[in-house]
Order: C-alpha cells, then sequence, then structure tokens
C-alpha cells in the first residue's frame, strides 16, 4: 500500500534527522539569549528565526547589527553565509524534481545543512526510492531540528530577556561564531580560505560601509575553491 | 545597536525571502538548469569564506573595550578555536571559551 509506505518512509526520515536535535537545540537557545542581548524584541527574534531557519545566517546578520552596519550591508553579509543552499538546492532537485511544485516548495523552505547532508546520502544509495517516498524521508529528516529550532530560539529568547543587559555577554557573539567554523575546516583548502577571509577582511577594514567582509569573501571563495581546483588536477 | 523598528524588519523580512528563495532557486524555477562544476565548487566555500572574516575584526577589536585589543578575549577566542576544532563539539567549544574569558577577567582584569 502506497500509503503506508510513505508513512514509514516520514518516520524512517525522523529517525535519520533526529540525532540533529542535539546540534540544533543549543544553537537555538544561544541565538535567542543573544538576539534579545542585542535588543531584538520578543517578536523580531521569533520572526528571525521563523522566516530564515538558518543559524550560521542569523548570527552573522546580530553581529553585523551590533557592529550597527548599513542595513544593506547587514542582509548581504547574512545571505552571503546561505549562499551554499543554492548547491543544496541544486543537488537535492535531482532527486525530487518530479515532485508536485508545492511539495518542493516545502522542501525549500526546511532546507538547511543537515536535512541536506541526510537526504542527500540517503537518495544516492536508494536512487529508486519513489519519488512520493523520497519528499517523505526528506520532510520526516527535518522535521526534528526544524520543531526543535523554534523551540530552543524562543526559549532563548525568554531567557535572554531576563538576563540584565550589558552582563559581559557581547563575546558570545565571536565565541559561538568560532564554534561554527572551527570543525567546517576539513581541508587544506578549506584553510586557505578561511584565513584569505581573516586576512581581507582585517586589511580591508578601511573600507567605509562594511563592504570590505563582502571584497574579503568573494575573494575567499576563489581561493578556496582555486586551491581545490589544483590539488585535483595535480593528485590525477 | 542603533535601528529604527523600520529597519530591523526589512533586515528580518528581506533576509527571509532572499534565504528563501536561493533555498528554492533549483528546486523550483531553475530546476531543469544543471549547475556547473565551477559554480559548485565556488558555492562550497561560503560558510569559511564569510564566517572568519566576520569574526577576526570582533576578537581582535572588541566592541567592549571600545576596539582596543584585549589579551583575555584573545585568549578566550584561542580556547573555543582549539575546543572547536578538536572536539568539533559547539557546544563545549562556547562554553569552554566563556569559561575561559570569565577566568581571565578574573585573573588579567578589563583591559
Amino acid at each position: 500500500m502506497a500509503t503506508s509506505s510513505t508513512k514509514s518512509a516520514f518516520w524512517r526520515g525522523f529517525r535519520d534527522g533526529a540525532p540533529f536535535i542535539f546540534a540544533a537545540t543549543p544553537f537555538g537557545l544561544v541565538f535567542g539569549v543573544m538576539a534579545t542581548e542585542a535588543g531584538l524584541s520578543l517578536a523580531e527574534a521569533m520572526s528571525m528565526t521563523v522566516l530564515v531557519i538558518a543559524g550560521a545566517s542569523q548570527f552573522a546578520a546580530l553581529s553585523q547589527m551590533q557592529d550597527n552596519a548599513p542595513v544593506v550591508v547587514v542582509i548581504l553579509a547574512a545571505l552571503a553565509v546561505n549562499l551554499r543552499m543554492a548547491m543544496y538546492s541544486a543537488s537535492l532537485s535531482v532527486h525530487l524534481h518530479s515532485a508536485p511544485l508545492w511539495q518542493r516548495a516545502v522542501a525549500a523552505y526546511i532546507l538547511v545543512d543537515n536535512s541536506y547532508a541526510v537526504g542527500v546520502s540517503r537518495f544516492e544509495r536508494t536512487p529508486t526510492m519513489p519519488i512520493d517516498q523520497k519528499m517523505a524521508y526528506y520532510i520526516g529528516c527535518a522535521v526534528p531540528v526544524w520543531v526543535f529550532w523554534y523551540i530552543a530560539s524562543y526559549v532563548g529568547a525568554l531567557v535572554g530577556q531576563s538576563i540584565p543587559a550589558g552582563f559581559a555577554l557581547d563575546f558570545i557573539v565571536p565565541l559561538a561564531f568560532i564554534a561554527i567554523v572551527a570543525p567546517m575546516i576539513r581541508t587544506l583548502p578549506h584553510l586557505g580560505a578561511a584565513v584569505t577571509s581573516i586576512v581581507a577582511a582585517l586589511g580591508l577594514s578601511f573600507v567605509p560601509y562594511s563592504l570590505g567582509l563582502l571584497i574579503a569573501a568573494g575573494a575567499a571563495m576563489i581561493v578556496g575553491s582555486e586551491m581545490e581546483r589544483r590539488l585535483a588536477s595535480s593528485a590525477s | 545597536m542603533n535601528y529604527t523598528t523600520t529597519e530591523i524588519w526589512v533586515i528580518i523580512i528581506a533576509l527571509g525571502i532572499g534565504t528563501y528563495l536561493i533555498r528554492f532557486s533549483f528546486l523550483g524555477p531553475l530546476a531543469r538548469m544543471p549547475m556547473p562544476p565551477w559554480a559548485i565548487r565556488l558555492l562550497r566555500y561560503t560558510p569559511v569564506a564569510v564566517i572568519p572574516g566576520l569574526v577576526a575584526p570582533l576578537v581582535l577589536w572588541p566592541v567592549a573595550t571600545d576596539g582596543q585589543p584585549d589579551a583575555a578575549r584573545l585568549i578566550a577566542a584561542a580556547t573555543a578555536l582549539a575546543l572547536g576544532h578538536f572536539t568539533k563539539n559547539v557546544i563545549l567549544a562556547v562554553l569552554g571559551g566563556g569559561a575561559m574569558l570569565f577566568l581571565m577577567l578574573r585573573l588579567i582584569g578589563q583591559a
């Protein structure tokens, strides 16, 4: 029966996605605390969480806002962090393109690092899975993190409101960022991109409107991808 | 932070719409368009290209010390980096860095 196997695909996805709750919950808590400490209201903090559901870019927006960067720069810097999702979108599309448009529209909303990673690795192992089961599996693996992300941000925002302003939490933003990015530096090209980003951002800090960061990020992306290309061609 | 309520909402909504369009791109309107390998390679590096540049000035020139480099914060940042790199545990890295900052501010005092 099609419906029961769709249902079981959903729950299989749910089980595979559940462990990521432990990764998402602390992030959500820290975001909630930080957002209210930075001066966002509960409604503003929660709207950002619900509309964006992308931790790193929400942190990016907050830290640029604490720096009083121009509105356009805040938006561009935070969106730049999310550009990698275009790549996720393209690689998921290979497996999900035959699903109805509205289902793909929902799939896009809950596309985050872990739903992408869990989903794609399953579809690559079992490419013959029928499309309705693929979609059910994908939604299932995204749901635990999705729900806990909302709850954790909400709890964090409530906690943040009860902490007196200026309780030396200023440095939690950089610490959270360092904690996010440190495990991402797995290869030499990643290291090259990170170092380029740091050196260029510090060197270009005189550039007005915080545009130095965007230039540094562009340069770092080129350095990372060039290093990867050259390492690959020298290896073959 | 020094924004009007309108500006804050503009940031939240623009970020929400922009992020959704990035996610929907190849699942929706561009579904039939293959992404060239160079673009995939470039996009792979966006987080490590943006975040370090974002965080470096915050570490080197902290807001709390009016931009004066501060030993306690540098040591705390190094602690979070080492914990994050070796344990891959985000919450441990944040807490460890925070504890180190607390300790260092007591030992060396505020810059």
